[in-house]
């Protein structure tokens, strides 16, 4: 078992952060994950992707190279980072940011994310975890058990609610 | 008992910094290093160690220079803008012989670079950043478990031969996250320490080889013991002494307390070595691709092997020259225009094809991209 994930969007949207929460969440169902990042220099703004390798073999090169998934944000991440897409890579779009879409032989989903976030929990903020429980749905590569604990392990004290409403409305999404 | 986390490269260092009992850091903040300074900010207090963010390199390599002398495990860390600055008291360091451990996240140079993408264009400036002939010790992990163990070993080896010691990182193995199970109890873990004079206050003289093993023992400022710390040509008091005798003999002892012991110091790993006729040789970020090159290669019946050196510094002179007698060709893949190829080619002295795979573009190669320049270039 192996899958790559790219997690793609704009410096800000909490796209890193949702990459380690996957990770952590892959650790703990007792698989190994390997989690790497490029981004520009800037501190908001700017093209920004978390990759996630989760493997039950020991996993050396860090990048992504066949992606299973690719998940975008925004509209230059879309066109930036899905130049080595495969037939059977899935993409998964904020219907938002994108409305572009390259030409795909493979399965396209585009999720209304951080609308989602912004009118179910009031914040454009929830958006990556929002994110995070569509691609659970997806994949099923951690189980709900690990991914929920290794969500509530990253957010602030007293979001903890508000961060599973996220998971769940993420999940609802996809059919 | 231990704990399994998720962690960066940086924040793994931190952890083998905490672990080695180092207490304090002085230090200014550069990507791709950065987190090792900020993780650092927020553990040395709980530990009982001191955080400073210095000025500038410059004067955090003088802060920790000085708090070395007073008995401390020290560290900074920074990335290739920094490091250059950091040289003339790295220099400095080696000459009055400080104990101490840089950690350097390489990134894009020269100058500024490209601060976010990886680079292992330092790896000359390591052994000759700074002037004069001067002997020193430089590792470069390829995992984060490696990140938390060879920090431990930076320390060992830096406490023993009195010496600074570099972490050559790069941005690959900084920034990535895997798995690494840690101690929850570092007291459990040795803890280096350098030699200590035995001897009276009068009696001492700081710079005398006194075990014959080239390794003068330090005493700790503060603690009644008076020398003299310079960087200018000393004698075994510690004092000026610009003499072709004693000249010689500070650069003999500092070269052999280093080159006598490259049974201790130089250590280099292998994968699937046992058959190989051919090796690639890597490290670091780019040792990462090429484990994976070595099964697509195994893959296809190319009987390749990785070897991996893990300390940079000194040269691993001697594995290469065994390495030459045993294979047909080796690659040596590095991210820069090409530094540590030069040095294999000097130890194999002809006797196999040596190749280079210089990739410099930003990007770590792809293992499907190190495969193909192992086969166009060795014409597998």
């Amino acid at each position: 078992m192996r899958i790559e994930l790219r997690l793609s969007g704009t410096g800000g949207q909490g796209l890193i952060t949702a990459g380690i929460i996957l990770a952590e969440a892959a650790l703990l169902d007792g698989k190994l994950a390997v989690q790497s990042q490029s981004y520009g220099p800037e501190a908001r703004g700017g093209s920004s992707k978390a990759e996630v390798i989760i493997s039950d073999q020991a996993i050396h090169f860090s990048k992504v190279t066949k992606p299973d998934i690719l998940l975008a944000m925004s509209q230059e991440a879309m066109n930036k980072y899905s130049g080595d897409l495969g037939p059977d890579s899935v993409i998964v779009t904020d219907s938002l940011f994108v409305s572009k879409i390259p030409a795909h032989e493979g399965k396209v989903y585009e999720l209304p994310i951080t609308h989602t976030a912004k009118n179910e929990l009031g914040r454009a903020l929830f958006s990556n975890i929002v994110a995070l429980g569509a691609l659970y749905k997806l994949t099923k590569v951690v189980s709900y058990e690990a991914l929920e604990k290794a969500v509530l392990n990253r957010v602030p004290k007293g979001t903890e609610e508000k961060n599973k409403k996220a998971l769940a409305a993420g999940i609802a999404m996809v059919d | 008992m231990s704990r399994i986390l998720l962690l960066q490269g940086n924040q793994a260092v931190v952890e083998g910094a905490i672990a080695a009992g180092v207490k304090f850091f002085g230090g200014y903040p550069i990507t791709p290093s950065t987190e090792v300074a900020e993780s650092l900010a927020e553990k040395l207090p709980l530990v009982g160690g001191k955080f400073i963010q210095m000025e500038d390199e410059i004067a955090s390599m003088g802060a920790i220079i000085g708090a070395s002398l007073t008995g401390k495990k020290v560290m900074t860390a920074t990335s290739g803008p920094g490091f250059s600055l950091k040289q003339e008291l790295i220099g400095y360091a080696c000459a009055a012989e400080v104990p101490m451990v840089i950690v350097n996240v390489q990134r894009v140079g020269p100058s500024t670079g490209q601060p976010t993408s990886p680079s292992q264009g330092d790896i000359m400036q390591a052994r000759w950043g700074t002037h004069g002939d001067h002997w020193l010790i430089a590792l470069t992990p390829a995992s984060v478990p490696e990140c938390f163990e060879l920090t431990l070993r930076a320390y060992a080896l830096s406490e023993k031969y009195r010496t600074p010691v570099i972490l050559l990182m790069d941005e690959v193995i900084g920034h990535m996250r895997e798995k690494i199970e840690l101690p929850d109890n570092y007291d459990e873990i040795p803890k280096a320490e350098r030699k200590r004079p035995a001897c009276a206050p009068a009696d001492y003289k700081a710079y005398a080889d006194v075990d014959g093993d080239g390794v003068p023992p330090m005493a700790d400022f503060g603690n009644g013991y008076r020398w003299h710390v310079t960087g200018l040509v000393h004698d075994e008091t510690g004092f000026p002494k610009g003499t072709p005798g004693a000249t010689v003999a500070a650069a003999d002892r500092q070269y052999h307390k280093i080159y006598d012991n490259l049974d201790d110091i130089v250590q280099v790993d292998e994968y699937r070595m046992e058959d190989a006729e051919y090796a690639i040789v890597a490290f670091g970020g780019g040792a990462r691709t090429a484990y994976e090159t070595v099964d697509m290669a195994r893959a296809k019946g190319i009987k390749v092997g990785l070897v991996r050196p893990i300390t940079i510094w000194p040269f691993a002179e001697a594995q290469m020259a065994a390495l030459a007698d045993k294979v047909k060709g080796i690659l040596v893949h590095e991210l820069n225009c090409g530094q540590y190829v030069l040095e294999v080619e000097r130890a194999v002295a002809g006797k196999c094809p040596v190749c280079s795979y210089a990739k410099y573009d930003n990007e770590p190669a792809t293992p499907a991209q190190l495969l193909a320049a192992l086969e166009k270039s060795l014409a597998l």
